[in-house]
């Protein structure tokens, strides 16, 4: 291959592609198989770390960057007045064997703008991947974006050879993707993310009955939205995301808070801050979702449409209940642990074990890694020194932000100038 | 009473061995020393015990029986930290094991449970930091080679990952810091040293030894890293915990172009 041309289109096809920030690599379960190259058991590994902060796990490219579609929010919409290349599906599958045996990535994220039409890209994507697989055995991680529009058939190919299909929903409302995309409707997104549910319903119960069935779409799929591009507050954007979740069966959605790119009169401009806080506590809420027993109902809803910048959610959540504290370490359940502000879930399961040795006291507590700073005012433990005030909530917030500096001040005040 | 010191190999095995003695002659103030840190005291007594496998087995067995499998690894691997001081540690919290009827790998509020295990996670650490950071170069001799520098002796934590993933490709992981390295020639992994010219540069691509495409394929690497940044979101202080800079020399988008 022509070193200088692969060099000028990779510039141009990751640069438009790093909007997208999923870049999980876990979740699979394909092994190296027949002394193949790589292996995707695993959990998954940030080869390295962008100058930003985030991980480095795939090879994340457009397949090409020329598209039909003017979405405003998008870096490739048709009207911007950008160079364009396009990958050979040859090229695209060498820059990924090669960086793959180099220890540089964990696979390949291959996403595209829209030529032509969607079926016709959709065959694209499906071809590198199955190249991938059947001509260099690869067993890595393979994530392919599913356009909006494909059909059903090309869907199911696709599953057969990724490990994950991702759609993204980009905008949480239907009137904001009406005002920002309007050359897309939500039905295109949703058609995709159907069959692929529907098949790996159905392989996973095939599977059961016929051991060789093979794997489809295994690590699932995910979608993702942007934050703060069309207005929508917090209250809307999680029901969305819940909604997802549930009717999808997603494996994750994420959260990208909008980086401007355009002078567009519908979308923040050039220079305006990323808001990356309110990111932070929409994943926050997440995984307080997913992971810690809430119902999102708990934490956003008609009285509170907006997470607070200042405290996490579940430290607001916790203030909004104090009638549900103090919790007792010592005999609480594993739900109402994890409820306790300051501690995270990997802290519950340390206190679950070491109470069946001992009553613990503030002591243990400090030495498991718990938040006291956060946790003391919602706990009671194996001491009689335990706050006794009965505070206000408010007085309670005030309190723990004495006594904790953010690592977000700084942004959180950037923000709030603007404002100012 | 004089201390006791008790000397083995640096092994494993050694360790273990050292570990049944204490217990064969029920000592009870006795510290356990790798030959090449000894430290002499006035009033410490040196004994040097040869390393025995099947004495090492046994221990081991009666571990694996008195603890879960993931708490025999955390020993394994709290070991292999090579920390001044761990085998005091360990030889606690064997002793505690074998004492106890019930199982205590889960008893975080004992000292040496506690410390074991912080010590095991710091060395899982750099292991998945090596399986991570490795970057391989290809050789001319179509071997794809790969210097590390890790803070502890992660290399035999390292075999079973590699050999899954790069079951096609020959290669090697070499331990600058410790002189010795694993090769894998497409059947087995083996532990090889290897003489390297005078001042050679584990940084620098020479030339004379990586094969041309070599060089290609790092320059396509680093751009796109660069590319694949989002300048208004830029957070050193992030990226910097992420990728601590002692990592950096052997990252090849860290080199200069
Ligand atoms: S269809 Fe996709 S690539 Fe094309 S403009 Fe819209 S978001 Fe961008």
């Amino acid at each position: 291959m022509s070193f200088q041309r692969i060099q000028e289109k990779l510039k141009i096809l990751a640069d438009a592609a790093k909007y997208d920030v999923s870049c999980s690599s876990s979740g699979s379960n394909r092994s190296n198989t027949n002394k193949g190259l790589g292996d995707a058991t695993g959990m998954g590994i940030c080869h390295s770390y962008t100058e930003d902060g985030r991980c480095v796990s795939l090879l994340k490219i457009l397949l090409t960057n020329y598209c039909i579609f003017d979405c405003a929010y998008c870096v490739t919409r048709k009207s911007n007045d950008i160079k364009r290349a396009a990958f050979k599906v040859q090229e695209v599958v060498d820059l990924t064997i090669n960086f793959y045996r180099r220890n540089y990535i964990e696979g390949l994220f291959l996403s595209s703008g829209i030529f032509k039409s969607a079926d016709y890209t959709m065959e694209r994507l499906v071809a590198v991947a199955k190249k991938l697989r059947l001509e260099e055995n690869f067993n890595g991680y393979i994530h392919l974006k599913s356009i909006p529009g494909a059909s059903d058939e090309l869907m199911r190919e696709a599953g057969l050879y990724a490990d994950r299909l991702s759609v993204n929903i980009e905008i949480p409302t239907r009137a904001g993707l009406k005002k920002l995309a309007p050359d897309k409707n939500r039905e295109d997104f949703l058609k995709p993310m159907k069959k692929v549910k529907q098949e790996i319903i159905q392989y996973k119960a095939e599977k059961k009955i016929i051991k060789s069935t093979p794997k489809y779409a295994p690590a699932g799929q995910s979608t993702q939205m942007i934050i703060g591009a069309s207005g929508e507050n917090d209250f809307q954007i999680m029901q969305t995301s819940n909604y997802f979740y549930k009717s999808f069966n997603l494996k994750r959605v994420y959260y990208s808070g909008y980086v401007p790119i355009s002078y567009d009169e519908r979308l923040p401009q050039i220079g305006s801050a990323v808001p990356m806080l309110r990111e932070n506590r929409l994943y926050q809420t997440d995984w307080l979702m997913r992971f810690y027993g809430f119902d999102v109902s708990e934490i956003l809803n008609q009285q509170h449409q907006n997470l607070d910048l200042d405290i996490d959610p579940k430290l607001s959540w916790a203030l909004r209940n104090l009638h549900e504290f103090p919790v007792d370490v010592n005999t609480a359940d594993k739900r109402m642990l994890a409820r306790i502000p300051g501690l995270g879930m990997r802290s519950v399961h340390k206190i679950l074990n070491a109470r069946r040795f001992r009553r613990l006291n503030w002591d243990h507590l400090k030495k498991i890694g718990i938040a006291l700073n956060r946790a003391q005012y919602f706990l009671v433990c194996d001491s009689n020194q335990f706050e006794r005030r009965d505070l206000t909530a408010e007085k309670i917030k005030g309190l723990i932000l004495q006594n904790s500096k953010s690592k977000y001040t700084k942004t959180l005040s950037n923000q709030l100038s603007l404002f100012g | 009473m004089k201390e006791k010191n008790i000397i083995y190999d640096g092994s494993f095995e050694g360790f273990l061995s050292a570990v049944f003695y204490v217990f064969e002659h029920k000592f009870d103030v006795v510290n356990i020393q790798n030959n090449t840190s000894v430290q002499n005291g006035l009033f410490t007594q040196n004994e040097t015990i040869p390393t025995e496998t099947i004495k090492a087995n046994r221990v081991w067995k009666g571990l694996t029986s008195k603890l879960s499998a993931s708490a025999c690894n955390t020993i394994y691997y709290a070991f292999l930290s090579e920390k001044l001081g761990a085998e005091q540690i360990l030889l606690d919290y064997i002793k505690y094991a074998f004492s106890n009827t019930r199982k205590i790998d889960k008893d975080f509020s004992h000292p040496s449970v506690l410390k074991t295990s912080q010590i095991a996670k710091m060395v899982g650490r750099e292991k998945h930091r090596m399986e991570a950071f490795v970057r391989f170069r290809l050789t001319k001799d179509a071997i794809y080679f790969a210097s590390i520098e890790p803070d502890f002796n992660v290399l035999p934590l390292l075999i079973k990952h590699f050999k899954n993933r790069y079951a096609d490709q020959k290669w090697i992981i070499y331990d600058i810091k410790r002189h010795y390295g694993l090769y894998y020639d497409l059947n087995t992994v083996d532990t090889i040293n290897i003489e390297f010219p005078t001042h050679f540069d584990f940084t620098k691509t020479d030339d004379n030894y990586f094969s041309d495409q070599e060089f290609e394929f790092q320059k396509l690497w680093q751009d796109y890293f660069k590319s694949t940044n989002i300048e208004s979101r830029k957070n050193m202080k992030l990226h910097i915990r992420h990728v601590p800079k002692r990592y950096w020399k052997y990252l090849s988008e860290k080199q200069p172009n």
